[in-house]
């Protein structure tokens, strides 16, 4: 017997009353309660919001709020098997195209659909940190990378005959992606091992150094050792952890950021799945430091696929007692995973927060810092992955160690996440300071005519700029290298990172919002040879009111492509500006300003078209 | 209580008291600084950025960056007033805002601060031009979020006034709207006489109440009489 509407309505409700009891019905982990909804349900529609919210004691516009702000939730169905297909700009490069085409033709559907049948979805999505094996995708939580026609079509038959995705015959990964709790065929793509973090590094020996060290000299040897914040942003983490212990509170929480989602970075995926015990014991002298008994490990949405292996490792060092709440020492500490749900935002430290806190990922007010008054209220340490690894093992050798690599604002080593148009893209571990002709040299990249170092929101830099250094002083970089050759289009790789900053502005502040879709219009009018040299003063003046106006980071970065572009490229913008002669604007083309006219008056113009006969 | 303490504001003394936004120790002085996402009696957001001000040479929203003994803070210089312009600008040409045919003309604050900001023509910028079905699905109000300017006024009003959430932000990025607890207005329990509804908290004409439209003449409308701003605290009464 069919069933009826009703009652697999009731049953739905049922289902997701029982999802939500699972975290308490607790305001607070709606973010948790979401993911779970959307899994089940391949969807949140209205209905089920107005479930939820009754359940956890809110209002169904907020969780409608939330649903709208992550791009992994939906408020229509989406397929069982959903297709993410990385659309970043060296993926593109690498043919992301034709990639398209192939899922779009086996599938029989276009990119942004969901088949009629319900089995499938094409979207795609921004940078998934797989920039050095591109073109890459996400099927459902499957990574498939270096994709070509052949292999897409292999995988589009496979999963149209019914395959699940993970039964998918995909090559094998490397490292510890062999692991059958990862399973991936990702690789790692370690290049070069640096003493800090990609060497062998002893287990937990930082942590027991750290513990029998009173917590103050702790804070201390981290501050010493001129420890920055590696995932972009370069605050002193020593600095933090000591405002963090000066605060008075009854709670306090250590973060880890691990929602790398800055184009073109990849090298916390790496960290991840070689040195999950290292940014642990990092996360547990952090809390050891100030007083912490809590830590939330935020993981993106895109690596859902080091989610088993990671709670298995978490399992672990309870078992070992390095971790849980019912002891005292180290195992006084306990750490949970939040999955993230696609927001390039929530990698800026507040929004984290915010999203963690079962909130839209929009970045907070300060003061007051998260430091002071983060998680829930309560002092919280966010730190990135790299960051926490290195203070492990500056517990472990010392600040002086540490010190004795990279340069006088940027201590230790750095680990690049190279990609584009070089031989050997992967992760490069070396000290702050090299030069970037040094690292295309690594990375074999002969036809290298310019890089975009600090990913998305950093700069572009022309071949006589490449002896320029990678450091604080000189060009801060959160980890992201992507090399581009002459046969590139600077512009067309300019209007992409705007095209990204669109799509991922939280769309809190008026300048970031709306200033951002103007710069990247004025950008495709000079693509399209529309413009005139004034126009280059209207972008400067916009990127400046963008840059300086903005609420975060990301609207104070976002006009960066534009401005570097144009002090480093200034030919490539010269061949497509118009120079005004006669006093006529020489962009102006009165053809195409009378297509719209013509268009609507269904009829051509008979003044200005030269081949105008009359009706 | 705390100990008050002074900062300059365009070389003038402020006093303020300890966590005191400057833009409340402005207004307590009777100084005027340039805002649309603020207004009296919400708790601040700092999104407009209309606010911006220099503060030790780094810009900050004076609605939500408390005062600073010491502090110089540099409001109406050139560069703060372009950049002001700007922000207008933006939320001008980002919605649909024509004024002639506006319910809110004269009394709108976008409007008003234009004027003040000396944007009296057509400007570089594009238009988006969104086209979001107006919900009139209320027998009291018309919500045209076509006009939002996504100050949030209405969402802090009816959330921490009203205690009935009957507004929230929705989607991301330019995408961004007001939206409401329910399928339409008419489904939530919004009423004509709530804070979120009364004329002051909608800054523009995206929030109308039915049936009294246009209803003071040309020439006394609020910011004909006198300039946003003039009683230094840029509150429309």
């Amino acid at each position: 017997m069919p069933e009826s509407p009703l009652s697999k309505h009731a049953k739905a409700e049922q289902a997701v009353m029982a999802i939500c009891e699972r975290f308490g019905n607790d305001r607070t982990r709606l973010l948790d309660i979401l993911l779970e909804v959307q899994a089940r349900f391949r969807c949140v529609e209205p209905s089920l919001m107005e479930c939820i919210a009754r359940q956890i004691g809110t209002y169904r516009v907020e969780v409608e709020g939330m649903v709208s702000f992550y791009a992994f939730f939906s408020d229509s169905p989406r397929g069982q098997v959903v297709i993410r297909l990385c659309d970043d700009i060296i993926d593109r490069h690498a043919g992301t195209e034709e990639i398209a085409q192939v899922f779009s033709r086996i599938l029989g559907i276009g990119f942004g659909e969901t088949s009629p049948d319900g089995r499938f979805t094409l979207e795609y999505t921004p940078c998934i940190g797989m920039s050095d094996q591109a073109p890459a995708a996400l099927i459902n939580e499957r990574v498939v990378t270096c994709l070509t026609p052949a292999r897409a079509e292999e995988i589009a038959l496979g999963l149209k005959q019914g395959l699940g995705p993970g039964e998918l015959d995909l090559p094998e990964g490397d490292g510890n992606n062999l692991n059958p709790l990862i399973g991936s065929m990702v690789r790692n793509n370690i290049r070069l091992r640096g003493e800090v973090l990609l060497s062998d590094v002893p287990a937990d020996a930082g942590l027991h150094k750290a513990l029998r060290r009173p917590p103050d000299q702790v804070r201390e040897e981290v501050e010493r050792a001129g420890l920055l914040g590696l995932g972009g942003a370069g605050f002193p983490a020593g600095r933090k952890w000591r405002m963090a212990a000066d605060t008075p509170a009854e709670r306090r929480f250590v973060i880890c950021n691990a929602d790398e989602g800055e184009p073109g970075t990849f090298k916390d995926r790496v960290l991840l799945t070689e040195r999950a015990d290292l940014m642990i014991e990092g996360m547990t002298i952090a809390a050891y430091a100030v007083k912490a008994r809590e830590g939330i490990i935020y993981l993106r949405a895109e690596y859902a696929y080091l989610r088993r292996y990671l709670d298995t490792v978490l399992q672990r060092r309870r078992d070992q007692g390095l971790l849980g709440t019912d002891a005292d020492g180290p195992g006084g500490f306990d750490i949970r995973i939040q999955m993230g749900a696609g927001a390039y935002i929530c990698g800026e430290e507040s929004a984290l927060i915010s999203s963690c806190e079962g909130l839209r990922g929009e970045p907070k007010n300060r003061p007051p810092f998260p430091a002071e008054s983060g998680y829930l209220g309560y002092p919280t340490i966010v730190g990135n992955v790299e960051t926490f690894c290195c203070a492990a093992r500056i517990l472990d050798r010392g600040a002086a160690w540490f010190r004795s690599w990279g340069t006088k604002a940027s201590a230790g080593t750095k680990l690049l996440s190279v990609s584009g148009d070089c031989e050997r893209p992967g992760v490069y571990e070396l000290p702050f300071g090299i030069s970037v002709r040094e690292l295309l040299d690594l990375a074999v990249a002969p036809d290298a005519a310019a890089v975009q170092v600090g990913g998305a929101s950093g700069q572009m830099i022309n071949m006589s700029q490449f002896d320029r250094r990678i450091c604080q002083e000189d060009l801060p970089t959160g980890g992201s290298v992507m090399v581009f050759s002459a046969k590139r289009n600077i512009l067309e790789i300019v209007e992409y990172f705007l095209d990204f900053f669109i799509e991922e502005s939280c769309g809190y502040c008026t300048p970031c919002r709306v200033g951002n879709v103007f710069l990247k219009r004025r950008i495709g009018k000079i693509r399209q040879g529309l413009c005139q040299p004034e126009d280059l003063d209207y972008l400067r003046e916009l990127g400046k009111t963008v840059a300086e106006t903005s609420r975060c980071g990301l609207g104070h970065t976002s006009p960066n492509p534009v401005l570097s572009t144009i002090a480093n490229f200034p030919l490539v913008y010269a061949a497509l500006l118009k120079i005004n002669r006669d006093g006529r604007e020489a962009s102006f083309n009165i053809q195409s300003a009378l297509e719209e006219s013509r268009y609507l008056a269904k009829r051509r113009s008979m003044i200005y078209d030269p081949t105008y006969e009359g009706d | 209580m705390a100990e008050k303490f002074t900062f300059s504001l365009d070389g003038q003394e402020i006093t303020a008291e300890p966590g005191q936004s400057i833009m409340k120790a402005a207004d307590a002085a009777g100084v005027y600084i340039p805002r649309l996402c603020d207004t009296e009696g919400l708790k601040p957001q700092g999104s407009c950025r209309v606010c911006v001000v220099k503060m030790n040479g780094r810009t900050v929203a004076a609605c939500t960056q408390p005062a600073r003994a010491d502090a110089i803070v540099e409001s109406e210089t050139p560069e703060i007033m372009g950049y002001r312009r700007d922000l207008v600008r933006m939320l001008f040409h980002e919605g649909n805002h024509l004024c002639p045919i506006c319910e809110a003309s004269g009394r709108c604050e976008l409007q008003a601060m234009a004027y003040r900001l000396g944007i009296t023509q057509s400007t570089k910028y594009p238009y988006l031009q969104p086209v979001r079905p107006v919900d009139a699905s209320h027998p009291d109000i018309v919500l045209d979020t076509n006009r939002c300017i996504l100050c949030g006024r209405c969402i802090r009003a009816s959330r921490d006034i009203d205690g009935k959430n009957v507004f929230e932000y929705v989607g991301r990025g330019v995408h961004k709207k007001v939206g409401v607890n329910g399928d339409s207005l008419a489904d939530t329990d919004v009423s004509i006489d709530d804070r979120a509804i009364n004329l002051e908290t909608c800054p523009v004409g995206c929030i109308i109440q039915k049936g009294r439209g246009f209803f003071t003449p040309i020439g006394e409308r609020q910011f004909d009489l006198a300039p946003i701003g003039s009683n230094g605290k840029g509150r429309k009464a």
